[in-house]
C-alpha cells in the first residue's frame, strides 16, 4: 500500500498517481494517440447526434446479426492492438543483439508478448469466432434468433468488459508479464506482486463466463431451433462446428473458470495451490491450465473449418465431398482434443509411459484433420472453381495450414519435443496453424458473409492485395523463426548475444511489415467499399450459395426469415432454387420477437467495476458492485415481458423493401 | 454426377415455407442442464486438486486431525432430506397447489440454511485451530472445494427466496414453472455433488 | 444418387419428444421416496465403514466408499434429476454421458500424469517433505 493517509488507502486500495507509468514514454505516447483518436471516435458520435441509435439500435440489441457484426468489429480493433505487440516484438528482437539493448526494457517486453498471446487468442479470435456463429448459425439453420436472445448480449459486453480491463492495463498500472497462460510461479503474488496478473485474472474471467454463456446459448440454439425438416445430417457443415465447438467452449471454459479461480485465492487469501512450498504444485495449475487450453484451440479452429466447408462448395459449384466424414471428423475432433493436453508439456517430467500416450493421441487427432483437407481438395477437384478473395484465402489456408499441421505432428513426437519445446519453431508453429487456419479463415469469412452483413460486397482489388501480403509477409515472418528454432534459439527473448542470429530476426520482422501492409490493405478494402458501396450492392445471393442465409435479404430483416423455411435436403437453399422457388410477397404473419435491452451492457460495466476494484484491492468498490451485480441480476429477473411483435404489415414492409434482386453484375464472376 | 435424374424425380412441386407460425419451443431447461454439466467442470477441476494435493499437509494437520465425522454425517443428512423435501414441492407444483409447495420450498430452503450454518461453523473452527487455508495446500483444496459448493447452495438459497417471491406474486405461471424446474435441478445437482464431497474430500481423506 | 424420398417435415413439432419433457422432470411420490432411502443407504454404509472402522484394509475401504459413491451419484440422477433417454429427446442423457466421460478423463489422466510427474521429480517422498517444513 502506498504511503498516504489511511482513509486514501481505504478509498484508493494499491491505486496511487505512481501507478501510471508515466515513466514509460512509449505507453505515453500510446495513451496520447488513444486518446486523440477515441476521443475523435466520441466527438464525432456525440456531433452526429448518433449515442441514441447506437444504445437502441446497437449496444441494447438482442438481434443476433447485430452482435455478430458488433464481435466482429471488437476482434479488428483488438487485432490491430495485439498487431502493434507483434511488430513491438519483432522490431526488438531485430535490433536487440550484443550491445544493443533494443528500445524495450525486458519488463515492458515480457508484458508485451503475454498481452499479443491473451489478446491474440481471447479478444480477437474469440471474438471472431463468436461474431461468424452469431452471424450465421441462426441464419444457416433457419431460425429466426438464438435461443436466449438476452445471455447472447450479455456474453458480448462481458467480452467487452474483459477487454476494457486488458486495455486499462496499458494506462493504469501494468499488465501481467507472466506469459499468455499466467504460469506460476511467474504469476504467484510473490514473483508478481503488482497489478498485471489481478488485470489478467479478471478480464478473463469476465470474458470466459460470457464465452461459457455463449457455448450453451448455441448448443441449445442448433438442437432446439433447427427449421423443420433439418436433420441433424441435413445441418451446413459451418453449423455442425459451431455444435461442436459451442460444446467443447461447455465442457472446457469451467476448468480455465476453476483455475483462474484457484491462482486468484493463491494472490488474494494466501491458498497454497500452485505456490512454491506449503505443498503447493505448480504443475498443477500447468496440467488444468492445458486441459481447458488445448480444447481451446480446437474451439478456435472448428467453426474455421467450417466456415471452409461454406466457402469451398460454393466457389467450385459442387456440394462438399465427404459431408458424413466432415460430420464424424468434427465430432471425433471434439472428443480427441480432450486427450492431447500432456503434448504441451513433454519435458516437465512425467516420464516414458505417460508420454507415449500422450504423443500418440496428438498424432491420431491430426487423422480427423487431414480427413478434411482432403475432402475441400476433393471438392474442388473438377469443380469450376471461382477464385474470388474469399476462395483465395481458403487455399492459403490449405497450404499454409497443412505445413503447420505437418510441423505440429514433428512437435507430438515425445524425443523430439525435447528439443524443440519453449523454441522459437514451437512459435512458428503455432502461429503457422493459427494465422494460417483461424486468421486465414477470418478474412475468407469476412468477404464471403460480408455482403449478406451489409448488402455490398467487399472490393476484390484491395482484398487480393491484403491476401498476398498476408500470405507472403507470413512465411517472410515466421520462416526465419523455424530455421531459429531448429538452432534452438528460445522464446520470449527480449536480447540476444550471438549476433550471427540477427540477420534472421531482421527477415522475420520484414514479414511484420509485410503483414503489416496486409491488414492496411484490409481496412483499405473495407474503406474503399463502403465509398462504393452503391457499385457493390448486391441481392441475396451474390455468390450462388447453398444454404439458407443465402435466401433471405441482404441484410436480413430482423425476424430473419418471414417464413420459417421447411428444408428437404442438404444445401437447403441450392434445393430451393433447383425447383424453382419463388418467395411469397403476401400472406404475413405476425412474429414475435425478443425485446431489446439494457441489463447485459450494465450488469457487464458493473463487472467491469468489480474487476477494476478487485485488481486494485479497493474492496468497498468490490463489494458495492458485486451486491449491485446481484441486485441488478434479480430486478432484471422481475421483468417476465420480454418480448415485443412485428405486425404481418410490417413484415410486408420489411419484405418489399429488403435487398433482394441482384443489382451489380460480375458478383458471381 | 447424375444431378439431371435427381431433378427429375423432385420435379413435383415442393412446399419450402411453413406458412403458419409455429410456438416456438423454450430451451430454457436443455440450457440449463447445460450449465450443471459445465459446473461438473468446475468441480472436476477442485475435486482434481483434491486428489493430488489432500495428503500435502506440508507439516500441518491431517484430514484425520480436523475433520469432524459426526458433524459431516448432519450437513450430509440435511442436505439428502432437503432434496427429497424439494422433490415434493416439485410434486405440489404438478398438482397445482400453490401454498402446500410454498411450505414444502421453505422447509428445504430452511435446511439448506442450517447446512449452510453448519458449513461456516465448520470453517470457522477449523480457521481457529490454526487450520485454515492458508496453512497448507490440503487445507486449501479442502476450503476452496467445500467452500465453493457451500457457495453454491448459498446462492441455491437466494434464488429459492427470489422464486418464492416470485411464485407468491405471479402464481404458477409457465415461466415461473420452468424457472422452479431449474431450481430443482439445481438443488438435486448440489447433492450430487456433495456425494463426491463427503465420499471423497472426507471418508476417504481420513483413510489416506 | 440415390436419395430417399424425404417425408413431409412434420409442422411446428420437428423434436416430437419434446412435449413430454417437462412431465418427465415432475417425477413421483414414489420416486423420490425410493430414492431417498437408496440413497439413505447408500450414505449410511459408507460412513459406518469410516467412522467404525469395519475394514481394517483402508484400501478396501477406500475403494469401496467410491464404488458406493458411484451408485448413489447414479441413484440421484435417475430419482431426483430424472435424467432418461427421452427427455429432451435424449439430448440430456447424451449431455450427461459426454460429461461423465471428459470429467473421468480430466480426473484419472490428471492424477496419473501428477503422481508421474511427482514420482519422477519429487524423488523426496511426501513424509520427509512434512519433516523439512514441519521443523
Amino acid at each position: 500500500m502506498p504511503d498516504r493517509p489511511a482513509i486514501w488507502n481505504f478509498l484508493l486500495g494499491r491505486l496511487s498517481l505512481s501507478s501510471l507509468p508515466l515513466d514509460n514514454m512509449i505507453v505515453v505516447w500510446t495513451f496520447v494517440a488513444v486518446a486523440l483518436g477515441g476521443g475523435a471516435v466520441l466527438a464525432a458520435i456525440t456531433y452526429h447526434r448518433k449515442w441514441g441509435y447506437l444504445w437502441n439500435e446497437w449496444f441494447t440489441s438482442v438481434d443476433h446479426k447485430r452482435l455478430g457484426v458488433m464481435y466482429m468489429v471488437l476482434g479488428t480493433v483488438m487485432l490491430l492492438r495485439g498487431f502493434a505487440d507483434a511488430l513491438m516484438m519483432r522490431s526488438q528482437q531485430a535490433m536487440a543483439f550484443g550491445s544493443n539493448m533494443g528500445y524495450l526494457p525486458p519488463h515492458h517486453y515480457d508484458q508485451i508478448f503475454t498481452a499479443h498471446g491473451a489478446i491474440m487468442i481471447f479478444f480477437v479470435a474469440m471474438p471472431y469466432i463468436a461474431g461468424f456463429m452469431n452471424f450465421v448459425m441462426p441464419l444457416q439453420i433457419g431460425a429466426r434468433d438464438v435461443a436466449f436472445p438476452f445471455l447472447n448480449n450479455f456474453s458480448f459486453w462481458l467480452t467487452v468488459s474483459g477487454v476494457v480491463l486488458f486495455m486499462t492495463s496499458l494506462f493504469i498500472g501494468d499488465f501481467s508479464h507472466a506469459g499468455w497462460l499466467g504460469m506460476p510461479p511467474v504469476s504467484e503474488l510473490r514473483q508478481s506482486p503488482g497489478p498485471g496478473v489481478d488485470y489478467y485474472i479478471w478480464g478473463l474471467q469476465l470474458s470466459g463466463l460470457g464465452t461459457l454463456l455463449t457455448g450453451i446459448n448455441f448448443v441449445v440454439t442448433v438442437i432446439k431451433m433447427r427449421a423443420p425438416g433439418m436433420t441433424l445430417m441435413k445441418m451446413p457443415m459451418f453449423s455442425w462446428t459451431t455444435l461442436c465447438t459451442s460444446g467443447l467452449i461447455v465442457v472446457t471454459f469451467p476448468i480455465l473458470t476453476a483455475t483462474l479461480f484457484l491462482l486468484s485465492l493463491d494472490r488474494y487469501i494466501g491458498t497454497h495451490f500452485f505456490t512454491i512450498g506449503a505443498g503447493g504444485n505448480v504443475m498443477m495449475y500447468v496440467n488444468l491450465i492445458w486441459v481447458w487450453g488445448h480444447p481451446e484451440v480446437y474451439i478456435l479452429i472448428l467453426p474455421m473449418f467450417g466456415l471452409y466447408s461454406e466457402i469451398v462448395p460454393t466457389f467450385s459449384g459442387k456440394r462438399l465431398f465427404g459431408y458424413s466424414s466432415m460430420v464424424y471428423a468434427t465430432a471425433s475432433i471434439m472428443l480427441l482434443s480432450y486427450l492431447v493436453w500432456l503434448h504441451h508439456f513433454f519435458t516437465m517430467g512425467s516420464g516414458a509411459d505417460v508420454n507415449s500416450f500422450f504423443a500418440l493421441t496428438t498424432m491420431m487427432i491430426s487423422i480427423p484433420t487431414g480427413v478434411k483437407i482432403f475432402n475441400w481438395l476433393f471438392t474442388m477437384y473438377r469443380g469450376r472453381v471461382r477464385f474470388t478473395v474469399p476462395m483465395l484465402w481458403t487455399m492459403g489456408f490449405l497450404f499454409t495450414f497443412t505445413i503447420g499441421g505437418m510441423t505440429g505432428v514433428m512437435l507430438a513426437v515425445a524425443p523430439a519435443d525435447f528439443l524443440l519445446h519453449n523454441s522459437l519453431f514451437l512459435v512458428a508453429h503455432f502461429h503457422n496453424v493459427i494465422i494460417g487456419g483461424v486468421v486465414f479463415g477470418v478474412f475468407a469469412g469476412i468477404n464471403y458473409w460480408f455482403p449478406k452483413a451489409f448488402g455490398f460486397r467487399l472490393d476484390e482489388f484491395w482484398g487480393k492485395l491484403s491476401f498476398w501480403f498476408w500470405q507472403v509477409g507470413f512465411w517472410v515472418a515466421f520462416g526465419p523463426l523455424y530455421v531459429l528454432g531448429l538452432m534452438g534459439v528460445t522464446r520470449r527473448l527480449s536480447h540476444f548475444t550471438d549476433t550471427s542470429l540477427q540477420i534472421w530476426f531482421i527477415i522475420a520482422a520484414c514479414g511484420g511489415l509485410l503483414i503489416l501492409l496486409g491488414i492496411l490493405a484490409f481496412v483499405m478494402q473495407i474503406y474503399v467499399s463502403i465509398r462504393r458501396r452503391d457499385e457493390l450492392a448486391v441481392g441475396n445471393d451474390p455468390w450462388g450459395g447453398r444454404s439458407l442465409e443465402w435466401s433471405t435479404s441482404s441484410p436480413p430483416p430482423p425476424y430473419n426469415f418471414a417464413f420459417i423455411p421447411l428444408v428437404h435436403e442438404r444445401d437447403a437453399w441450392t434445393d430451393m432454387k433447383k425447383h424453382g422457388y419463388q418467395r411469397p410477397l403476401e400472406g404475413f404473419n405476425a412474429i414475435h420477437m425478443p425485446k431489446n435491452t439494457g441489463a447485459g451492457v450494465v450488469l457487464a460495466g458493473l463487472g467491469t467495476v468489480f474487476g477494476f476494484a478487485m485488481v486494485w484491492y479497493i474492496w468497498w468498490l468490490a463489494a458495492l458492485s458485486f451486491v449491485a451485480l446481484i441486485a441488478v441480476a434479480i430486478v432484471h429477473t422481475f421483468d417476465y415481458d420480454r418480448d415485443t411483435h412485428l405486425s404481418a404489415q410490417q413484415v410486408g414492409e420489411f419484405e418489399h423493401t429488403g435487398n433482394w434482386e441482384p443489382k451489380a453484375q460480375g458478383a458471381t464472376a | 454426377m447424375n444431378t439431371i435424374a435427381v431433378d427429375t424425380v423432385h420435379s413435383a412441386p415442393r412446399e419450402f415455407l411453413c406458412r403458419e407460425e409455429a410456438h416456438p419451443q423454450t430451451g430454457t431447461l436443455l440450457g440449463f442442464w447445460l450449465y450443471l454439466m459445465s459446473d461438473c467442470f468446475i468441480f472436476a477441476a477442485l475435486f482434481a486438486c483434491n486428489a493430488v494435493l489432500g495428503t500435502s499437509y506440508a507439516g500441518g494437520p491431517t484430514a484425520r486431525d480436523v475433520f469432524d465425522l459426526p458433524g459431516l454425517a448432519v450437513n450430509t443428512a440435511l442436505l439428502l432430506v432437503s432434496s427429497v423435501t424439494f422433490g415434493f414441492a416439485m410434486l405440489e407444483m404438478a398438482r397445482q397447489r400453490k401454498r402446500a409447495m410454498l411450505g414444502w420450498l421453505a422447509i428445504s430452503g430452511l435446511l439448506a440454511v442450517c447446512f449452510v450454518g453448519l458449513e461456516i461453523h465448520e470453517f470457522v473452527t477449523m480457521i481457529a485451530d490454526g487450520a485454515g487455508p492458508g496453512r497448507s495446500a490440503f487445507l486449501s483444496s479442502f476450503f476452496t472445494l467445500v467452500g465453493t459448493h457451500g457457495l453454491h447452495v448459498t446462492v441455491g438459497i437466494v434464488w429459492l427466496v427470489v422464486l418464492m417471491l416470485q411464485l407468491g406474486k405471479y402464481g404458477l405461471t409457465e415461466a415461473n414453472r420452468r424457472r422452479l424446474l431449474c431450481l430443482s435441478m439445481f438443488w438435486h445437482f448440489l447433492d450430487l455433488v456433495w456425494v463426491g464431497v463427503f465420499s471423497y474430500v472426507y471418508l476417504v481423506g481420513v483413510l489416506r | 444418387m440415390n436419395h430417399p424420398s424425404p417425408s413431409a417435415p412434420e409442422h411446428g413439432t420437428p423434436h416430437p419428444g419434446d412435449h413430454d419433457a417437462g412431465h418427465s422432470h415432475h417425477g413421483s411420490l414414489r420416486g423420490y421416496l425410493t430414492g431417498f432411502v437408496l440413497a439413505a443407504i447408500l450414505t449410511i454404509i459408507p460412513f459406518w465403514l469410516v467412522m467404525g472402522h469395519a475394514i481394517s484394509s483402508s484400501l478396501a475401504t477406500i475403494l469401496i466408499v467410491l464404488g458406493l459413491a458411484v451408485v448413489q451419484i447414479v441413484v440421484h440422477v435417475v430419482y431426483f434429476l430424472h435424467l432418461d433417454t427421452r427427455s429432451e429427446s435424449g439430448w440430456n442423457m447424451l449431455a450427461f454421458i459426454f460429461t461423465i466421460v471428459l470429467v473421468v478423463i480430466v480426473l484419472g489422466a490428471s492424477v496419473w500424469v501428477m503422481y508421474n510427474e511427482n514420482a519422477n521429480m519429487m524423488p523426496m517422498s511426501p513424509q520427509y517433505t512434512n519433516h523439512r517444513q514441519g521443523s
